[in-house]
């Protein structure tokens, strides 16, 4: 007789003794932490999110740290007496070098940059200038980031006459140089830190755009965005839940780059003088304050230019490292 | 291939329209006033608003303005800047002056870049190539104008080899500071360009090949090397002009040239902004981007066939 086998969820054991589902011998990575450790791997990239990290708790603590405000002009408490111009000094290393203290009226004071013609603590207006400078450099560029990729996407998801139309506006865009709409902004917009933003603003968007762009006309094709609109997924939710995430890298690149462009055109606008208006500093002012007394007091130009380069610096060797850990050649890996 | 140049120039021509018109309109309907409102009465406004036309609708003005500049090369008057002398008679100067400077320092930058990036390509790992490496970091951190103070203070302050001023007279010397400095960006962009595309190239198979047909020396390099390596360089030229135009800015107020740079910081930075002036000026240098771009994307084109291919395949 034939017995009929009944299987039952007890005949199944799950064999917990050892770990099968994991391949120990080819550990697979994601993709972020691979990214994650090439950067690691990238001295130079390093180096440059060590600086910028530097500046950052610089800028934010640095005006803490000298006790000076950025726009109080120092006096000696008893005689009045301004501290106009004065070199770098500490009175540490000057002991240490004469064997005397400072025996004039700020004896005892600390300026490790000097100060300026006014008697305001270059060391304080340097870090205040490079948090204003940051500000606005992260502040425009995330909105640049937002609006370049949106339009970015859009146009690369719905190609033929969007697309079209949508491309021949960039292009026009493309076509103004950054100065022209600095100039003419400039006729109907009070200087300041806000006709900075709206230039910047203006012009940073249109890299992202074509960069979000040419990730989507890339990744439109594949299969899993295919199999998301089987399931009934509106445009909406494909361009922003299913491409976006897959874009966020080469987008990432782009804004380390453009970060720098923007604390250039802060610089250079302020300099000019259409940018941050007094008292208020940024790097470019300061930059312009020292270039005028440049040939009585040089040491007043240093400290701004060099965190201006520094920071340059830090960024494009970041972006030149996600750029690198993004995208690896095969050579690399 | 003519075309494809036909085409080209008139999708340039129709940008500059537009970027005129649209600049046309944000300078004259935002708001602003051109007149200093505390020092002329309501009626005196009124009266200059009429003579000037500002009263008509403004795609009159637009036409009038158009007509003006294409008919009679006129850009209308000055109204604070160079005490209100009409804008084409100052122009001319200024944009010889702008020439001059960014042609010397395109020229500078161009060779010397070249030069460098070969140097280095052909020595990888050695001198050259750690030099092109610096002079790259350097040229993308420090920006032009910074670089110029510099020279000027040691160049022209405490060596006085060149003159601290931009000097008319002493043409030569005086645009070596400007010109340099104008140059650092471009010839360090071109240079780390070139070596990296030489060094690309000198390792593909076709070199490889000419190499052991028993090729060496300047015959490979000119005719194989360079030749591949110099196409994509076109397309670095031209967002290093207009980066040119931009340093230009700043690198003429510093130095006292009168050119179109200058012209434009006086005319937004003054306590009166000369609405006029960023008018012309911004359509001017519009025009020289745009025309910039064209005359490269189309030296491209005649280079690299496959461009030229794309493009028609596309319309």
């Amino acid at each position: 007789m034939s017995k009929e086998m009944i299987v039952t969820d007890e005949d199944f054991v799950l064999d917990v003794s050892s770990d099968i589902t994991t391949d120990r011998n080819f550990a697979s990575q994601s993709f972020w932490k691979g990214v994650f450790t090439r950067f690691k791997n990238n001295k130079r990239a390093m180096t440059g999110l060590v600086i910028i990290i530097l500046i950052f708790i610089l800028a934010v603590f640095g005006p803490m740290i000298s006790g000076y405000g950025y726009k109080e002009i120092i006096t000696n408490g008893q005689t009045q007496e301004v501290a106009k111009s004065l070199a770098p000094r500490i009175p540490a290393l000057h002991r240490l070098f004469t064997g005397a203290d400072y025996q004039d009226a700020f004896a005892g004071k600390v300026f490790l940059f000097g100060t300026d013609s006014l008697g305001r603590d270059l060391f304080t207006r340097v870090w205040y200038g490079a948090r204003v400078s940051l500000m606005i450099a992260f502040v425009t560029i995330l909105i640049d980031m937002l609006i370049g990729m949106s339009y970015g996407l859009i146009s690369g998801y719905f190609g033929q006459v969007c697309d079209g139309i949508m491309q021949r506006f960039v292009e026009i865009a493309n076509s103004i140089p950054r100065l022209v709409i600095v100039g003419v902004l400039a006729t109907f917009m009070p200087k300041g830190v806000w006709l900075v933003i709206v230039a910047l603003l203006l012009t940073e968007w249109i890299g992202m755009s074509k960069i979000a762009r040419a990730e989507m006309l890339k990744i439109k094709g594949q299969e899993y965005i295919m199999a998301s609109r089987t399931l009934g997924a509106k445009s909406f939710r494909i361009i922003f839940s299913d491409v976006l995430p897959n874009t966020i890298g080469p987008v990432i690149t782009q804004v380390m780059f453009s970060i720098p462009t923007a604390i250039f055109t802060e610089a250079f606008l302020s300099f000019v003088g259409v940018g941050i208006v007094l008292p208020q500093c940024s790097i470019g002012s300061l930059i312009e304050d020292g270039f005028n007394n440049i040939t009585t007091l040089p040491y007043q130009i240093l400290p701004p230019i060099i965190v201006l380069a520094l920071l340059m610096l830090a960024f494009n060797f970041v972006g030149d490292g996600l750029r690198e850990a993004l995208a690896p050649r095969i050579e690399d890996m | 291939m003519a075309k494809y140049i036909i085409k080209r120039v008139f999708m340039a021509l129709v940008t500059l329209f537009m970027i005129t018109f649209l600049l046309f309109l944000l300078v004259r309907i935002m708001p602003g006033n051109p007149f200093p409102s505390e020092r002329m009465s309501a009626e005196a406004i009124a009266k200059k608003r009429a003579e000037m036309g500002l009263d008509d609708p403004i795609l009159v003005q637009f036409g009038n303005y158009l007509k003006n500049v294409i008919g009679k090369g006129s850009f209308g008057k000055g109204s604070s800047l160079y005490n209100g002398a009409p804008i084409s008679t100052v122009l001319p100067g200024c944009m010889a002056n702008s020439f001059k400077i960014g042609g010397l320092s395109i020229l500078i930058g161009v060779v010397f870049g070249l030069i460098l990036g070969i140097g280095a390509a052909l020595n990888r790992g050695h001198f050259w190539d750690t030099f092109c490496t610096v002079l790259s970091i350097l040229g993308v951190c420090v920006p032009s104008y910074v670089f110029m103070i510099f020279l000027q203070y040691f160049l022209a302050y405490k060596v006085t080899i060149f003159p601290f001023y931009f000097d008319m007279s002493r043409f030569m010397g005086s645009s070596i500071i400007p010109a340099l400095s104008l140059s650092l960006f471009s010839m360090s962009t071109i240079a780390r360009f070139t070596r990296n595309e030489m060094v690309e190239v000198m390792d593909s198979d076709y070199v490889l090949l000419a190499e052991s047909k028993g090729m060496y020396g300047t015959k490979l390099v000119t005719k194989h090397i360079l030749r591949n390596a110099l196409i994509p360089i076109v397309t670095v030229i031209a967002p290093l002009i207009v980066d040119l135009l931009t340093g230009a800015l700043v690198v003429e107020k510093i130095y006292g040239i009168n050119g179109l740079g200058k012209l434009m910081v006086d005319a937004i930075s003054g306590e009166g902004i000369d609405y006029n002036y960023v008018l012309a000026l911004g359509i001017i240098y519009s025009a020289l981007y745009i025309g910039i771009m064209l005359v490269l994307d189309i030296t491209y084109g005649l280079l690299d066939p496959r461009i030229r291919l794309a493009g028609r395949k596309e319309s």
